[in-house]
């Protein structure tokens, strides 16, 4: 089986950190892995996105097709969009609610919440209040991470391993915080699929 | 495989731990999306550090390839890494590496990027293979571009030639699980070049190896041959043959969800196998060619005159995209459009993007120093009729959008200062230079010279934020000497001003850069804050070594 990852944001929001603790996960559950990302130019505040392909079987390619992806996980609602293309017809977006305006046009929000309001599978809530109420408001993309988990194909005790191997040089505190931040993303997306009456897979 | 073991690596970092386990000696670069983690790589390594492997920046790709030349020339094995633009810079020494040969295992990385991901252009360093008639391997995944580091170091020593490895961006910074020897090879002892002549390139001994060269061409296509990176895999439909390179191979096999259907000759060594492309031009009724990058391998099998009896179907006829990157989708559309409907790919069913979805450039960072500098320009050069402003390569390129729409030209590393010189001649005024730091040591200076010789009516900004930022900040080879280096090519003192970019500090700034301006000769303008990017990372750095 494979899974195939879009991940999605704007440079510098830490898409990268999640890519690299998924990663590790998939390396010890001995699964093939490829992670094409996003490195220069873009990183100065562009739109970045990274794909993320896990099998257990040999992946050729790097690049995801049209229609071939089975989850986007984006850490900017309007950077979700962005990848629908890539979507596949049963596949959810993850999301953070929370806009991240850099730029002069971004859309009206209410508008953006119509169009993922459109998309059948979907999880979506503001991240960073999350990881702000956690007190570690540089987490969100560990709070997201978390509420894309139930969707990854991987065991949450990996990922947690994943996390704490991640984070472990910057000590205990962190590997803590972020490892809070992960789990309340996973309860928050169950809740959210409960309340919709989303079935998971 | 009880000596291997599993990492998860950038097909950048897996080219560098391959060359490190193959008995590396020196690995010798300038910072270039997206080759610029293989030197970090060996930067950070512990085996390449207890080996001190030779790791530091140089100051640009040529000064990078001589140096590498040098440590072949002692018979160490060495690799110099650049993107692709960065071998328009070392191609003089390059170029003549194949003249000189190599004496311990010599290889050139060039990172190609197509779709110009953070380029100025899409050229492809296969030609510069050609060209300078070397061996050039492809790899096609993270696992061959560990491989091709030994079995390129050990083609490069037995034939006596550098070999090129060309790399594209999406197998640079994609990351894979690849099998890694647990031990490194030892390094080679300090030897010379029995051919002491070959590498005194003067006209007479020139002749003799040209040549030599060329007869060794000949050879090298028959090594390619026989290559285990090229190699045949049969299809039972014949009406098409596919000659596909690199990466273009994974996503053939993603199009047909790894049943291709037809013959395939997968190509990652050349000059081409001749051989298996003719029997597949023989087997099958027409032939596709996909390729990443220019049609390079198009160009040689259809040639100008394009008589062939068969089709030849790729970039040049149309069905497959001209230019920017391949992906697995504009194969599965090359084929349908050469096939029909039923040719065994699924057209994906494509949900299309909100319109509502707006365009995310790059932009500045908030707090960039780079930013101060073009709101003091972009107001100094208000009461100025039609001033021109020339600029580089790096983060400041981005002065050239909105808000700030500062620039009128960027072309090459170092061109900033040149075409203002050129456009001062040309009776230009204003004529402003803006250029950073570490392009400016990379290939500024040189072209100041002639501004200083010709006490040129112009304004040099030296944008200087301490790190070669665009990348990711990497050393900078003129950090605390810049004064230093204007004034020995002869700047004088009493125009060469340093400030510091700061928004508290932008009247200043507005006023220094009217002063020179009204000055009808060269001046240089320092206007220095570190990056912060950098700067943070140290604060953070700091706080975690304190805590």
């Amino acid at each position: 089986m494979t899974t195939n990852i879009i991940l999605a944001g704007v440079g510098g929001q830490g898409i990268l950190s999640i890519a690299n603790v998924i990663g590790i996960a998939a390396l010890k559950d001995n699964l093939y892995l490829k992670q094409a990302e996003v490195h220069g130019m873009s990183q100065r505040g562009g739109d970045v996105q990274s794909n993320l392909r896990i099998s257990d079987s040999p992946i050729a390619s790097d690049l995801i097709p049209y229609g071939g992806a089975d989850i986007i996980i984006s850490l900017e609602p309007m950077e979700s969009l962005r990848y629908l293309p890539f979507l596949s017809k049963k596949g959810w977006v993850v999301t953070n609610t929370n806009p991240f305006i850099n730029i002069q046009n971004y859309p009206d929000m209410k508008e953006v919440m119509q169009e993922l309001e459109k998309i059948d599978n979907l999880v979506a809530f503001d991240m960073d209040l999350i990881a702000k109420k956690i007190g570690s408001p540089r987490s969100s993309n560990m709070v997201l991470l978390g509420a894309a988990s139930p969707f990854l194909g991987l065991p949450f005790d990996l990922i947690d391993e994943g996390i704490s191997k991640f984070f472990d040089s910057k000590g205990n505190k962190i590997v803590d915080l972020n490892l809070k931040s992960f789990r309340a993303g996973k309860n928050e997306a169950l809740n959210f699929i409960k309340e919709r009456n989303l079935s998971k897979l | 495989m009880k000596n291997k073991t599993k990492r998860l690596l950038l097909g950048d970092e897996a080219f560098a731990l391959g060359a490190i386990n193959a008995g590396l000696s020196g690995a010798y670069a300038y910072p270039g999306t997206p080759s610029t983690e293989i030197l970090e790589f060996i930067q950070s390594d512990n085996i390449a550090k207890q080996r001190k492997i030779h790791n530091a920046w140089s100051t640009n790709e040529k000064t990078a390839m001589e140096e590498a030349l040098g440590m072949s020339f002692c018979g160490k094995r060495a690799i110099v890494a650049m993107k692709h633009v960065g071998m328009n810079v070392a191609a003089d020494p390059f170029v003549n590496s194949a003249m000189t040969g190599a004496n311990g295992g010599l290889l050139v990385v060039a990172a190609d990027d197509p779709s110009m991901h953070s380029s100025q252009n899409e050229q492809d360093s296969r030609f510069y293979g050609d060209f300078a008639m070397v061996p050039v391997l492809e790899p096609s995944n993270q696992q061959e571009a560990y491989d091709m580091a030994k079995y390129g170091f050990e083609l490069s020593e037995k034939e006596g030639i550098p070999v090129l490895i060309r790399f594209v961006t999406r197998l640079s910074h994609s990351r894979a699980v690849v099998d890694v020897d647990k031990d490194p090879l030892p390094e080679n002892p300090l030897h010379y070049p029995e051919n002491k002549q070959q590498w005194v390139l003067m006209p007479a001994s020139s002749r003799r190896r040209n040549k030599k060269l060329v007869s060794d061409f000949v050879d090298f296509q028959k090594i390619s041959e026989s290559s285990p990176y090229n190699f045949v895999e049969d299809g039972k439909d014949k009406s098409l043959g596919i000659v596909v390179s690199g990466i273009a191979y994974n996503y053939l096999k993603e199009a047909f969800n790894n049943q291709v259907p037809y013959p395939v000759v997968k190509i990652s060594q050349y000059p081409l196998p001749v051989k298996q492309i003719s029997e597949l031009f023989d087997n099958c009724d027409s032939v596709l060619i996909l390729e990443e990058g220019q049609p390079f391998i198009e160009k040689k099998i259809r040639g100008e005159l394009d008589n062939h009896l068969k089709p030849v179907y790729g970039k040049l006829s149309g069905e497959v995209e001209r230019t920017g990157e391949l992906t697995p989708d504009l194969i599965k559309e090359a084929i349908i459009k050469i096939k029909d409907e039923n040719c065994g790919i699924e057209k994906p069913e494509k949900k299309e993007i909100p319109s509502i979805v707006a365009n995310r450039p790059p932009a500045l960072c908030q707090g960039c120093g780079h930013r101060d500098v073009f709101q003091a320009l972009n107001e100094a050069l208000e009461e100025y009729p039609s001033p021109k402003v020339f600029g580089d390569i790096g983060c400041y390129t981005l002065g050239y959008l909105s808000p700030f729409s500062a620039i009128d030209t960027v072309v090459d590393m170092g061109a900033s200062i040149t075409m203002a010189k050129g456009a001062a001649d040309a009776g230009q005024h204003p004529s402003v230079a803006v250029i950073g730091d570490s392009t400016f040591t990379h290939s500024g200076m040189t072209g100041l010279l002639d501004a200083v010789n010709e006490n040129s009516p112009m304004t040099v900004i030296i944008t200087d934020n301490l790190t070669t930022g665009m990348t990711g900040g990497q050393d900078s080879q003129g950090t605390g000497k810049l004064e230093e280096i204007c004034l020995g090519i002869g700047v004088d003192n009493e125009h060469l001003k340093t400030i510091t970019s700061h928004p508290n500090n932008v009247e200043e700034m507005k006023k220094l850069f009217k002063e020179e301006f009204d000055y009808p000769g060269l001046s240089v303008i320092i206007s220095r804050r570190e990056c912060i990017q950098t700067a943070r990372r140290k604060a953070k750095s700091n706080a975690n070594s304190n805590s």
